[in-house]
């Protein structure tokens, strides 16, 4: 349906779990931000469109990002835009203004130092501000309430569950680094992550394999919890209805996860079966840096196809609490063989 | 493949007001929306996509506010977005929401853009604890004060030029109803001896502290036909951006913005802004902004937009009205600030701006600018569709 084919070109992210001490934001996103430039074969400040995603409230100061904006080469003056929400959204605007024709490349980056302040405080202000944020739920009272539904349903069991919780978790260079927590209590680390995204010939020119978007949806649910039937995800349902996750089967599928129960909600609401592969990248999305944990999802099943590990992914980002909004990306890489060389918006 | 005209079809705001006790958060932005949406003859279910924009955060203590309100925008199984790009960001989130409808993404779109004030203290949250920024650097007043210095000592302008701005677009507020100041025996004598801030800057000539909200209706060639009232299609719109500081940064006149604008004269086809452009809303914060805007904006020569000011033709009677809502001098809803610029620009090429509308406007600027003078965002509408 698209009028123009727009693919996830390159991608970088910072180390794993290395707190950011006494490094600015601009100073931890710049390496990552040369990362996928160099890779894209893109100059700074050289994308036709910028787009970020971050929150204010993790480093505690009002406008945090424009400083981020000192990594990023904006002059001469760039097109540019910022979502305080994950950097997934930010692709997703970046993603819309390239669709419109005003640009045929992106990038997007998003960051975050939770190690700023305590996240699970900072997370309750998240909260409705007359009726919940009083109270003070953390991530972890939250994410407590969403496992009881899921218990209670028999939708997941409580042995599963432990076992899920207190195994450590590989990262992606094999070494154990996950600790045993209460659900949602994993502690999220400091870090960036940006993606270069391009349309058409553009993408084939530098990219060898690019991950073509062949659908994003996001779809929100009411804020309250008791609204809500936390044992399924029907935004997450909709968002891939609408990314055409459905019309053929995945091999790969990266999901924006606090914990095991809702990665149970999501394999449900997705149809994931044994088939296929989920998080292979041996991200611990729980610890990944908030604000670029869902750019890191839909980035590393973009990372995969360019590798060819996989042909179509789906990546899911999400946002608020207990699963209250979902966005859901389907990625394909183009058959060993394929000519590749078809001129801009022959596809259709 | 050609992108889809975008037409605003609906246009809502509040009464704005220091503190609109009588509303919490979500009542603030569902009133806006309704107004847009009875302007459209629409109903929330016609709405598939919203676009949300504020300004920090901080401003009321709500991280990502967007989460809460889904269900006053009535978001829930829609998508929203929420757009922060400073005070700018108003007319960011317009033309973020506008792409959507352009790409044929969604065919209508909500977009809107608050600030609640009382329930915040944007003073403090503005001025950044060191080691961010020097101390005693009290509020956005003491940022611009000094850029402002710098347009009078290189121009020469006369000290007056403030006192006509602020004048102007306090008495212009009188027309608009939803304003938050109505100033009613205002004089330029009482602008002049008001208690000077920020040298140059005084009481009278900064803006307020607002709570409201605005909101837009926008549609595709389809919706335009469906609407009760004339559309305004958007001719072109653009953003851009340059960091906070750096060496060779001209703090008076960004480059940014002058960027922004020639790329959205381009885009609608304008060569001489003075003449082709019958009204603009610009982002005046600072009455002195006026006169500087009117040179980055290409409206006149560089060092000439106090002559303009000076000559009367931005007053609302004037050959070239800017500011005939009565601005953001008159209403200032931080976030919301921006996309009542360009929501105003809008109400004058549709004709129903009420007793501040220019008669016979058919293009008008709206104009939104934030961070250190950093982030710029313009659209330039017209009641005629574009012809390409």
């Amino acid at each position: 349906m698209t009028p123009r084919d727009v693919a996830v070109v390159a991608f970088a992210r910072s180390g794993h779990h290395e707190p950011a001490d006494g490094l600015s934001e601009a100073e931890m996103l710049l390496p990552v931000l040369h990362d996928a430039l160099d890779q894209a074969g893109l100059a700074p400040g050289e994308a036709d469109f910028t787009c970020s995603g971050s929150s204010d409230y993790l480093a505690g100061r009002p406008f945090s990002f424009t400083l981020a904006l000192d990594g990023v080469g904006a002059w001469p003056p760039i097109a540019e835009s910022h979502v305080e929400m994950d950097g997934a959204w930010a692709l997703y605007e970046a993603w819309v203004k390239i669709l419109t024709g005003q640009a045929g490349t992106a990038l997007v980056y998003a960051h975050g130092k939770p190690s700023s302040g305590d996240l699970r405080d900072v997370l309750t202000r998240q909260l409705d501000p007359y009726y919940l944020a009083p109270l003070w739920p953390d991530p972890a009272c939250l994410a407590a309430l969403q496992t009881r539904a899921l218990l209670d349903a028999g939708l997941i069991d409580e042995a599963a569950l432990l076992t899920d919780e207190a195994a450590p978790v590989p990262s992606a260079d094999g070494h154990p680094s996950g600790t045993p927590h209460a659900p949602g209590a994993r502690a999220a680390t400091d870090g960036a992550a940006a993606v270069v995204l391009a349309a058409g010939a553009t993408a084939r020119r530098m990219c060898t394999r690019p991950a073509w978007i062949r659908g994003i949806d996001h779809r929100i649910e009411s804020h309250a919890l008791g609204l809500r039937d936390l044992t399924d995800s029907p935004s997450t349902r909709l968002a891939a209805e609408r990314a055409g996750a459905f019309d053929a089967p995945v091999d790969t599928a990266e999901l924006h996860t606090a914990d095991a129960a809702q990665e149970a909600v999501l394999r449900r609401a997705l149809r994931l079966d044994g088939t296929v592969t989920v998080n292979p990248s041996g991200g611990t999305p729980a610890t990944d840096p908030v604000m670029a944990a869902g750019l890191i999802r839909l980035g590393e099943a973009a990372a995969r196809i360019h590798r060819g590990a996989s042909d179509r992914a789906l990546a899911h980002a999400t946002s608020g609490p207990c699963l209250q909004q979902n966005l859901v990306a389907v990625l394909e890489g183009e058959p060993a063989g394929h000519p590749g060389a078809e001129p801009e918006g022959a596809r259709t | 493949m050609s992108s889809e005209p975008v037409a605003v079809v609906g246009i809502g705001q509040t009464h704005h007001a220091a503190a609109r006790r009588d509303v919490s958060l979500a009542g603030l932005v569902r009133e806006a929306a309704a107004r847009a949406l009875e302007d459209a003859a629409l109903d929330w279910s016609d709405i598939e996509a919203v676009v949300i924009g504020k300004a920090p955060d901080f401003f009321e203590g709500v991280m990502m506010p967007e989460l809460y309100l889904a269900d006053a925008l009535g978001a829930a199984g829609k998508p929203v977005l929420r757009v922060h790009t400073a005070g700018s960001v108003g007319g960011s989130t317009a033309l973020v929401a506008a792409n959507l409808v352009a790409a044929r993404v969604h065919t209508t779109v909500l977009t809107l853009a608050f600030e609640k004030q009382s329930e915040s203290n944007a003073m403090w949250a503005l001025s950044l604890p060191v080691p961010f920024q020097q101390p005693l650097l009290a509020g956005a007043g003491g940022f611009f004060a000094p850029h402002i210095r710098a347009y009078i000592r290189r121009t020469g302008a006369p000290e007056g030029i403030g006192t006509l701005v602020a004048h102007k677009d306090r008495r212009n507020a009188l027309k608009n109803p939803y304003a938050h100041l109505h100033e009613h025996g205002l004089t330029l004598e009482k602008v002049r001896s008001s208690p000077m801030l920020w040298d140059p800057v005084r009481y009278s000539e900064t803006c307020p502290s607002s709570d409201g909200a605005c909101a837009m209706v926008l549609t595709g060639r389809a919706g335009a036909a469906r609407a009760p009232h004339p559309p305004a299609w958007l001719h072109g719109g653009a953003m851009r951006s340059e960091p906070t500081l750096f060496a060779g940064k001209d703090f008076v006149s960004p480059r940014a913005g002058r960027d922004c604008a020639a790329d959205v004269y381009r885009q609608a086809g304008i060569t001489d802004p003075r003449r082709e452009i019958d009204v603009a809303e610009m982002y005046v914060p600072f009455s002195w902004y006026e006169p500087m805007w009117l040179e980055n904006l290409g409206f006149a020569a560089e060092g000439e937009g106090w002559k303009l000011t000076e000559s009367g033709a931005t007053a609302l009677d004037g050959d070239l009205p800017v500011n005939p809502s009565g601005g953001v001098l008159s209403t200032n809803p931080i976030g919301a600030s921006g996309m009542l610029r360009f929501a105003e620009a809008a109400l004058q090429v549709r004709g129903r701006a009420g007793e501040h509308q220019v008669p016979g406007a058919r293009r008008a600027l709206g104009h939104a600018y934030g961070g250190g003078a950093q982030f710029f965002s313009m659209w330039l509408v017209g009641a005629a569709p574009p012809t390409t």
